[in-house]
């Protein structure tokens, strides 16, 4: 190990010397020792009783995120439930190490649990990974953490069902015929490409055999391009009959392109948005129905997870089964993920139910 | 020295003292050496930052490029280990990069005579953007566990991190060579008066030059830091970090207009912010609160040394004899 070095306006001699420790070691990525697991232990014991006064944090990606203010509504409200605290804290801006302080300040005030919608998932690790070894419990919901830095993971809905869904909705959208185009975030997003990939694989089924995907444009999440690409798309093919935006930015812009285009209403736009940003093109007839999971379902699944993991009714293992309020119960799958369940569709006759 | 009334310096370590002794006695879990440490740890990289820029704002220029550079470099480390590149070799690499950038700034500044303020808003922009260039807008992560621990633990046996230790290190060297050598005289000369300094044979370009250069270099130090206590290089690491780092400069009762200044008041400036924002934090004090209070803070502290100085002219403008007066600076 090194030992910190002292730039200072000696610069030459500290780089010379530097230059000349290069060349001893020989840390690269492969060789290098990773972080250890840390796994528990500990068995789970499904009838212990919930703990009294439990404290939860949850810690959003940012403070005045709407859909994280959302989610942590619902956890607080789960923990509410159980005659615990909970109580929600974060930082205000979603950069890679602005959650770190607020985790090991939350081990400091003795928390029995955190729940966190991890900004970077190997940031956060280690402060995590820390705070489960002083006997914190630690959940990730809506974005994880590595792996070993958390116990459970509350996931939103299974990528299949999000894929498949969307083709189900168009289908119907467009009585079941016609041409069709996908317009997706960024070319290398993740969980968009995982979508389309299910899209595509639910497209080839024979009750889908009448519909043909011709594009998948990219609005890489900027209002404008978006807007721009769904333009494009209408021009490119004049006998489009539908469109499938899986993401918030790209459902709200094309609604506003086809909003104010002729093709309005003759074709049809579906993905997935908020209720907020979608409601006057509901009402104006640009879109019939879309889907999101309900963020505030989603918190309220990681308060109950969080007080079962803090009280040792789970551990995190695959199999594990927890009660979860008014969800009913829930069934811990592989990587200690658990499922909130399919989104929920909105349409004219619903939307307004819905405040995000 | 020693002739003014209320040295800011006594009144920011009065400032600290009191920050500590209220969190000590309302907040449980304040004086863990657990939360100590942590409270030492998050400043780590704007202590870094703020003594890159300690010496650039005494000769009367500003760096507002310091954390930009940081997460170039940062972007940087992470392009190179994903290469397979060998940590060790890494480091230097970097720091050469940090060493460079700075020349770009000093090139800009004493080589063409632009303005630094022009000059370091262009570079904060061009270096992050030049950031996403190299690394796009992914993470790198997996640094070495061997070399993880100089950023993250604390020396065995004690609650001071290593790299607490680094910043206290290059806090007294600073300080060594701003108050106690030739150099350090005409850094304090220069932020006085440039002609003046170089009338007087200060080499005022060269010692401009090297500043940036040496500012670009601890730049790179701390993102070396950073990136291995976060363990992932991101083009934004550190984004908004200048901020904080001059606020923690200005308040140590650093001239913006250079010339007056000490080590020992950006320490308890830094010493002031990490532990008020530990307190606050422990009470669940929201940002935009603790947003407000640094805010304030700093205003005070432009404001306090102004205040003072029109109370001692007012003063020294009653008696009626009074030769020429020298400026106070002038003779500290």
């Amino acid at each position: 190990m090194t030992h910190p070095r002292t730039p200072n306006r000696a610069a030459a001699a500290t780089l010379a010397a530097l230059l000349l420790l290069a060349g001893c070691g020989s840390t690269t990525k492969g060789s290098a020792p990773t972080a250890d697991a840390g796994a528990g232990t500990a068995k789970a014991d499904p009838n212990a009783p919930i703990k009294e006064g439990l404290k939860v944090a949850f810690l959003p990606k940012e403070i005045d995120n709407p859909y994280e203010a959302l989610m942590d509504r619902g956890g607080i409200t789960a923990v509410g439930e159980l005659k615990g605290e909970g109580k929600e804290v974060g930082p205000s801006d979603a950069s890679a190490s602005s959650q770190v302080s607020y985790i090991t300040t939350l081990v400091q005030q003795r928390q029995d649990a955190i729940v966190i919608a991890a900004n970077d998932p190997d940031a956060v690790a280690p402060a995590l990974r820390e705070a489960m070894a002083e006997g914190v419990a630690v959940v990730t919901v809506d974005s994880d953490a590595a792996h070993d830095a958390r116990r459970v993971f509350v996931n939103q809905a299974d990528s299949e069902e999000i894929g498949r869904s969307q083709i189900r909705m168009i289908s119907q959208q467009i009585g079941g015929r016609g041409k069709i185009a996908v317009l997706s975030a960024t070319p290398n997003a993740t969980n968009q490409n995982t979508w389309i990939e299910f899209m595509r694989d639910e497209l080839g089924k024979p009750e889908h055999a009448g519909i043909e995907l011709v594009k998948v444009a990219y609005g890489d999440d900027d209002d404008q391009k978006s807007f721009q690409e769904t333009q494009a798309l209408l021009q490119s093919t004049p006998d489009l009959k539908g469109i499938v935006a899986p993401t918030t930015v790209g459902i709200s812009a094309a609604a506003r392109y086809l909003s104010t285009s002729p093709q309005k209403g003759k074709v049809a736009l579906t993905g997935l948005g908020t209720p907020n940003q979608m409601r006057q093109f509901v009402k104006d007839g640009t879109v019939t129905a879309f889907a999101l999971w309900d963020p505030e379902e989603l918190g309220y699944l990681a308060g109950y997870a969080a007080a079962a993991l803090a009280s040792g009714r789970i551990t995190g293992a695959q199999g594990e089964v927890f009660e979860a309020g008014s969800l009913g119960e829930r069934t811990i799958g592989e990587h200690g993920e658990v499922i909130l369940g399919p989104p929920t569709t909105f349409d004219a006759a619903n939307i307004d139910d819905y405040d995000f | 020295m020693g002739d003014k009334p209320l040295r800011w310096e006594a009144v920011l370590l009065v400032l600290c003292a009191a920050v500590f002794v209220a969190g000590a006695a309302t907040t449980p879990g304040f004086t863990d050496a657990d939360n100590i440490g942590f409270l030492l740890l998050d400043h780590t990289a704007v202590a870094l930052l703020a003594l890159a820029l300690l010496p650039v704002v005494l000769v009367g220029e500003i760096d507002l490029s310091v954390a930009s550079t940081l997460g170039l470099c940062s972007a940087l480390t992470g392009v190179l280990w994903d290469a397979g590149v060998p940590f060790e070799t890494i480091g230097p690499v970097v720091l050469l990069a940090g060493a460079l950038l700075g020349a770009v700034n000093a090139v800009l500044v004493v080589g063409l005579g632009l303005p630094s303020l022009a000059v370091t808003i262009g570079t904060l922009g061009l270096y992050r953007g030049l950031a996403y260039v190299v690394l796009g807008d992914g993470a790198v992560t997996g640094f070495p566990e061997n070399y993880r621990p100089i950023a993250t633990d604390a020396v065995p046996g004690t609650f001071l991190p290593f790299s607490a230790l680094l910043v206290l290190v290059v806090g007294a060297a600073i300080a060594v060579v701003v108050h106690a050598t030739p150099v350090g005289r005409a850094l304090y000369a220069i932020g006085l008066g440039e002609q003046a300094a170089r009338f007087s044979g200060i080499r005022v370009r060269r010692i401009k030059f090297a500043l940036f250069v040496a500012s670009g270099l601890l730049c790179a130090v701390a993102s070396l830091v950073y990136t291995l206590r976060y363990n992932t290089a991101r083009a934004d690491n550190a984004s908004g970090l200048e901020l904080v780092a001059v606020t923690a400069v200005l308040l140590g009762g650093v001239s913006i207009f250079g010339g007056r200044g000490t080590v020992l008041g950006v320490a308890g400036a830094l010493l002031l912010t990490a532990g008020l924002r530990n307190v606050l934090l422990l009470n669940d004090v929201t940002n935009e609160v603790q947003n407000v209070v640094n805010g304030l803070l700093l205003i005070v502290s432009v404001l306090v040394p102004v205040a003072a100085g029109a109370l001692r002219a007012r003063r020294r403008t009653a008696p009626a004899a009074v030769p020429a007066p020298v400026p106070e600076e002038a003779r500290r």
